[in-house]
């Protein structure tokens, strides 16, 4: 599921076609819940402030590895619906090329039928974990990109 | 009154006074059970504030036209009334604010300033709102002077040993909260000023959640300070009411500085206007004023003897309802309550319980509700907080109880 050989718009299809069926609320949610089961859990070493992430009401903390370039998150939360909230996100954008991910389309997120529920003026951090997560993407592509002009001119 | 005495009570022409409760969220009509974080208007509000925009709308106290006069009667009418309601008959002494957090702003600043010295301490307890913190923390700074918070217990309710300790270690000020917002207890304000005043030391009641709920005599009670925000009574937002002593406020410096709170300004020294309008800088909420004296009416037509009765009903079925609930544990269990409700549902995080009950229309409060220390001191996170008023009825409670169900059975 976290292989990272689907595209990022692949993965995002197949969420999108997911939650589609399913045509209760109830059952959207309970997916929801039980895709945090199958989140990349961070390690409790790094459940820390530092990784942290602000403006959730439930605590998210998220870490950021770099693949060869890939970019390899895990994260955890102490909420069910926040913990499979960020799993999906990882699950598009997770061992993807760092620069594509922090410049990724995260328009699946309206079609999945929760809009109601995934608005980011909601207290869900959802917005500050897409920020978050484009943050490391943008560090590690651009040390990436340092690494390779630095290749080139020597 | 003799309970015998009271009229019949029907929920349902009691709801039809507040439009808000036919609001229809996702596909069905909401269950309005966050009281404590604000309180619908009743269409007598509604109708007073628009009124007031449609045919009275002027500026207050400076006009010579008519309609400067009939907004300055019925603005300074309404202090009256608000007056009459904390059994207030100098309105010199109800003060206007933008609500709860800016009148403790205000006596902080102000009496802090005047007062508060190093070595010094202000004594707040464990379960204050963080407006009933913070604002002694930043005069504290200032000034040097330190805050005394006494202990709550596992069940919520203050420890008046604690409390009495507080008071013999020297104390300038104390600054309670009348009722929590999160748990709902009502502490005993009354034992704590006459203990307090035994001591010399003045204290202000945060009153914010208290008087939707019960009659507030502040000259009965005995405080120095009360204070309360409007549309938790059922009046609008962005309006408050400070009461202070006379004698206080008069020796308190002016807090913010502008038009309408001085009586003659020069570039020598300026003048301040009497009170209350010493503490009211700039053009006023008038409209707001004008609908909290209307919400005051309302609330004394329905009468608190039928609020009381109604909510006392609410609250105990609402913890019979979800007693029943496998792993259900409430937060917050002293013996006097107003009708709040907090609770946790096994391991389940607040926030999970209360998307569920938002998505089956149910509006609950979670989190740490203001009270961040309260949540440290209990141990938990936060709760999931049902706070209920005198148009809620049984069947909202109902629809409570089936939602945490639910949501701990897909939580699990």
């Amino acid at each position: 599921m976290y292989s990272g050989h689907h595209t990022m718009e692949q993965e995002a299809q197949a969420l999108v076609d997911e939650f589609a069926m399913f045509d209760d609320w109830m059952d959207k949610y309970q997916y929801l819940i039980d895709m945090g089961a199958g989140l990349p859990r961070i390690d409790d070493a790094y459940k820390t402030d530092e990784y942290r992430i602000s403006g959730c009401q439930a605590q998210v903390w998220l870490r950021a590895e770099d693949n060869d370039g890939r970019i390899r998150f895990t994260a955890d939360s102490d909420a069910q619906i926040t913990r499979g909230l960020i799993a999906m996100l990882i699950r598009v954008l997770n061992n993807q090329p760092a620069r594509d991910v922090a410049q990724a389309d995260v328009s699946f997120l309206d079609g999945i039928g929760m809009k109601d529920h995934l608005s980011p003026t909601r207290k869900n951090g959802l917005d500050s974990m897409i920020k978050q997560i484009r943050l490391y993407a943008a560090a590690l592509a651009a040390k990436h990109n340092t690494t390779s002009q630095h290749r080139a001119t020597t | 009154m003799d309970p015998a005495t009271l009229p019949r009570i029907d929920p349902d022409t009691l709801r039809a006074d507040f439009p808000a409760l036919s609001t229809h969220v996702y596909d069905t009509t909401v269950a309005y059970l966050d009281n404590a974080a604000t309180a619908q208007k009743p269409r007598a509000v509604i109708d007073r504030i628009s009124r007031y925009y449609e045919s009275e709308n002027a500026n207050v106290h400076r006009g010579v036209h008519a309609m400067s006069q009939v907004a300055t009667n019925a603005y300074e009418g309404a202090r009256a009334g608000i007056g009459a309601f904390l059994g207030v008959d100098d309105v010199g002494e109800i003060v206007f604010t933008r609500g709860t957090t800016e009148a403790i702003n205000l006596v902080a600043s102000s009496w802090g300033r005047l007062h508060l010295h190093p070595g010094a301490n202000v004594v707040v307890t464990e379960m204050e709102h963080h407006s009933n913190i913070v604002p002694w923390q930043l005069i504290c700074q200032e000034t040097g002077a330190s805050l005394r918070v006494v202990r709550v217990t596992d069940e919520g309710e203050i420890d008046y040993e604690d409390y009495e300790r507080a008071l013999a270690e020297g104390a300038a000020l104390v600054s309670i909260v009348h009722v929590s917002n999160t748990l709902g207890t009502i502490n005993p304000v009354e034992r704590m000023i006459d203990d307090a005043h035994g001591l010399g030391v003045p204290v202000l009641v945060d009153g914010a959640q208290a008087v939707p709920h019960g009659p507030v005599d502040v000259k009965a009670l005995g405080c120095d300070f009360y204070c309360f925000s409007s549309h938790k009574l059922f009046g609008p937002t962005g309006f408050g009411v400070l009461y202070g002593r006379r004698e206080l406020l008069e020796s308190m410096p002016p807090w913010q500085g502008g038009g309408d709170m001085i009586e003659e300004v020069d570039f020598d020294g300026t003048t301040y206007n009497h009170l209350p309008h010493k503490f009211e800088a700039g053009t006023p909420h008038i409209a707001g004023a004008i609908g909290l004296a209307a919400a005051i009416a309302y609330v004394r037509g329905v009468g608190f003897d039928t609020i009381q009765q109604v909510e006392a009903d609410l609250l105990a079925y609402t913890v019979e309802r979800l007693g029943d609930i496998g792993g259900i544990r409430f937060v917050g269990t002293a013996r006097r309550k107003t009708s709040v409700v907090s609770f946790l549902v096994g391991e389940t995080h607040p926030y999970d319980v209360g998307s569920i009950l938002d998505r089956l229309g149910v509006a609950v409060r979670t989190g740490h509700h203001c009270t961040q220390p309260l949540m440290k001191r209990l141990g938990i996170p936060g709760t999931v907080r049902a706070s209920m008023s005198f148009y809620n009825t049984r069947g909202d409670i109902d629809r409570l109880a089936e939602g945490v169900e639910r949501a701990a059975a897909m939580l699990s």
